[in-house]
């Protein structure tokens, strides 16, 4: 099996992906780079492709990146795990989670 | 391939930082009114300054598209009754909503409880902002069901198209609060800037107000700031100001991780940065003193909204585990829209849980609402209102259907929020008729006045204060900068740059909270409070001359920090001015125990004189008879309400 490279990384902050890309649709075109109120993105050294997601720590999950987006399914929230939510399906009574 | 990291794994180095650093050019900006912060409040103030003939700039932190509160959104277009369908009048509202505030539409009860409101704020509101609602749809938001979505729902009037929300309104009674699309609302109102020929400067926060000669209390002439992505440095010379920034949500927060900023309130951009410059230079602020409960989510507490019976979820049964109704406010129109039980209906919950008589967790019953109420409160409302969006998007992905299944409701699961986290309360600068500060040439909208209201009150006190200062600046002369003051300011503000090791923004945030959370909570004293203000002093002495910051946005984070410790500063001088304790400010102090002895009902304010710290006091109605006032002031005003 080839070594994959190990590096001295520091741990990384929580939670770390606020959103999830979707490299298949999302063209780079840094739309959520701008609207974000906090700069959570910067753009991708490479053109194209989407940002990287550099103050994680600092989303507050306001959303406009998802909701502004011009290309549906680029980019996707994704919840910490303690923030998933709970609901119940009236008609069987089983309890469901945010588990996608 | 998203994080910094996979970068670095891919090509094996940290990728460079990606825009230009222009940390020693300096780009100086000559405007006649100059607005402070692009949210709500002021892009409202600066469309309604350009609309009169002046020469407008505008700074924002972020980008205006999608900047401050209300960027995201807002569903409820709370106080209008002006509008062809209200059933009050707007100056007695006005002055039932002074009184009243928390519980409006409700009966009035007798006496009335003790208010710290803002009279001015107010009557601006419920005269102009059915007008600045309809302004707001000529710029393309969207404010009524144009597509005949929701033909059929309550409270939908079918000549207007207008929504009505129950809130404030128990059955009917008032038809205030309009149910609006407001996610249309912030990218017309940046185009509407850009249409009238506003100069936007977005991504660049500025640092401090200039005043004449330099001198505190002196009149503002303009102010400093630095983009946020290559660290430029600005000079705006303006005949007046506008102050729009936003509150401070982040005083006593500890850290990022453990309850970050991934909850609704607590942006981080919101640090106190106005009410910090304009104290600096000499402003007058009062109800500093005030401090709210903070919503904090990760790590300890849900995020709001993200479970049933928050704000928004209107016309929603909650239920027990078993479906047994739960005596909590349907938030409907029986109820006026009433968020929370009340301190005793809460307490009859608690107790029925403790004997069984109420099984946890508790849902929103969504699946037995009517199907036109579950689309309102879902589609609309959820769907429109700032960060909920996600959560309908989100859960609906994961399979979540409004009419089968029901919501978990966390507020009781997950308790209270621990008292030494909170966030300030409404305390902000005083105002005049104007809505000019105690400073000539600063004009204040929107949240950073005090007492202030919700998204309709920053619009319409923001266009007001917009016109008011154009007025102001037809009949002022020109101004000019002290270049020392620049200097000064400019070394303050590159200083950790200069630096690669030290404290980081993080600490340093940190330590202020901790202070913060030790000597200015649940239980104060004035022999507390004065260690907090030596605490303050002492971060201020030997740990900021060791901040450093790495980059432009590190920079940003860094002066936040700063204004987070002048922040701190100016609500511990508040508390120690207050010598009695009260209830709707949230204030408790051990050595004056007495709640809202009556010689203490007064506003009481702060402000720097030679950089020492003056209190004075108002009586709470200082703004004399609204109505009257309001007229004398707006001759010329043309709107919608034509008065009685």
């Amino acid at each position: 099996m080839p070594q994959k490279q190990i590096y001295a990384l520091p741990n990384i902050v929580s939670p770390a992906n606020p959103v999830i890309f979707n490299p298949d649709i999302c063209n780079g075109c840094n739309t959520c780079v701008e609207v974000c109120q906090i700069d959570v993105f910067i753009p991708n050294p490479e053109k194209g492709k989407p940002p990287v997601i550099l103050h994680p720590d600092e989303c507050w999950y306001g959303g406009c990146c998802v909701n502004h987006c011009p290309l549906p399914g680029a980019i996707s929230f994704n919840w910490p795990v303690q923030q998933r939510a709970y609901w119940k399906d009236k008609a069987t009574g089983k309890v469901l989670r945010d588990s996608q | 391939m998203t994080k910094w990291n996979d970068l670095l794994e891919k090509n094996g180095k940290v990728p460079p930082w990606p825009y230009p650093i222009r940390y020693d050019e300096e780009h100086e900006i000559d405007t006649d009114i100059l607005v402070i912060g692009g949210g709500i409040a002021g892009c409202w103030a600066a469309i309604s300054a350009a609309r009169n003939g002046v020469k407008v700039a505008m700074v924002e932190k972020a980008d205006t598209i999608r900047s401050g509160s209300g960027g995201p959104g807002c569903d409820h277009w709370c106080v209008t009754p002006a509008n062809p369908h209200s059933k009050v009048d707007p100056d007695d509202w006005a002055k039932r909503l002074v009184e009243h505030p928390v519980h409006a539409g409700q009966p009035p009860t007798e006496p009335l409880p003790l208010a710290y409101s803002n009279g001015i704020g107010t009557q601006i509101q419920c005269r102009e902002d059915f007008d600045t609602l309809l302004e707001l749809e000529q710029m393309g938001g969207k404010i009524r069901d144009v597509d005949d979505e929701y033909v059929g729902a309550e409270g939908r009037y079918d000549d207007t198209k207008f929504m009505f929300s129950p809130r404030m309104s128990p059955n009917h009674a008032t038809e205030v609060t309009i149910r609006v699309w407001g996610t249309t609302f912030k990218p017309a109102l940046k185009k509407e800037c850009q249409r009238l020929g506003v100069k936007i400067y977005d991504r660049v926060m500025v640092t401090s107000l200039l005043t004449e000669g330099g001198v505190q209390g002196a009149k503002v002439v303009g102010a400093t700031g630095f983009n946020d992505r290559n660290g430029e440095f600005m000079v705006f010379k303006s005949k007046a100001a506008v102050l729009a920034t936003a509150g401070n949500s982040s005083l006593w927060f500890l850290n990022t991780e453990l309850a970050g900023y991934n909850t609704f309130p607590n942006s981080r951009t919101k640090c106190g940065d106005g009410m910090s410059m304009a104290w600096k230079a000499g402003a007058e602020l009062t109800l500093m003193e005030q401090t709210g409960m903070g919503f904090i989510g990760t790590g300890l507490k849900h995020t709001w909204y993200g479970g049933s019976g928050d704000a928004s979820f209107e016309n929603l049964q909650q239920v027990d585990a078993h479906g047994k109704k739960l005596p909590w406010p349907l938030q409907g129109w029986p109820d006026g829209g009433d968020m929370r039980p009340s301190p005793e209906g809460m307490q009859k919950i608690i107790q029925g849980i403790k004997d069984g008589t109420y099984a946890l967790p508790f849902y929103g019953d969504f699946p037995a609402m009517p199907d036109i109420e579950r689309r309102v409160t879902w589609e609309l409302m959820l769907g429109e209102e700032s960060t909920t969006k996600n959560i309908t998007n989100s859960y609906e992905k994961a399979g979540f259907n409004p009419a089968k299944h029901l919501l978990m409701n966390f507020l009781l699961m997950e308790g209270n929020g621990p008292a030494n986290w909170r966030t300030s309360g409404a305390g902000g600068l005083t105002v005049d008729w104007d809505l000019k500060s105690s400073l000539d040439g600063l004009y204040v909208a929107g949240g950073q006045m005090f007492a202030a209201g919700d998204h309709s009150y920053a619009a319409s006190t923001g266009r007001y204060a917009g016109r008011k200062a154009a007025a102001y600046v037809k009949q002022t002369g020109e101004s000019k900068i002290s270049r020392d003051q620049v200097t000064l300011e400019k070394a303050r503000i590159y200083a950790p740059i200069k630096r690669s090791d030290g404290v980081d923004w993080k600490e340093l945030h940190a330590g202020i909270a901790r202070a913060m959370q030790y000597f200015c909570s649940e239980y104060k004293t004035g022999l507390l409070l004065n260690m907090g203000l030596d605490a303050l002093k002492e971060i201020e002495e030997v740990f900021v001359p060791r901040l450093y910051a790495l980059d432009p946005h590190k920079l940003m984070r860094s002066i936040e920090d700063l204004c987070l410790l002048t922040h701190g500063q100016i609500v511990l001088n508040a508390s120690l001015a207050r010598q009695a304790s009260s209830r709707p400010l949230n204030f408790f102090r051990i050595d004056y125990p007495e709640v809202d002895p009556p010689d203490w009902n007064k506003f009481i304010t702060v402000k720097l004189e030679n950089n020492k710290v003056k209190t004075g006091e108002m009586p709470l109605n200082y703004w004399g008879d609204m109505k009257t006032n309001y007229e004398a002031r707006n001759k010329d005003y043309t709107g919608v309400y034509k008065g009685k």
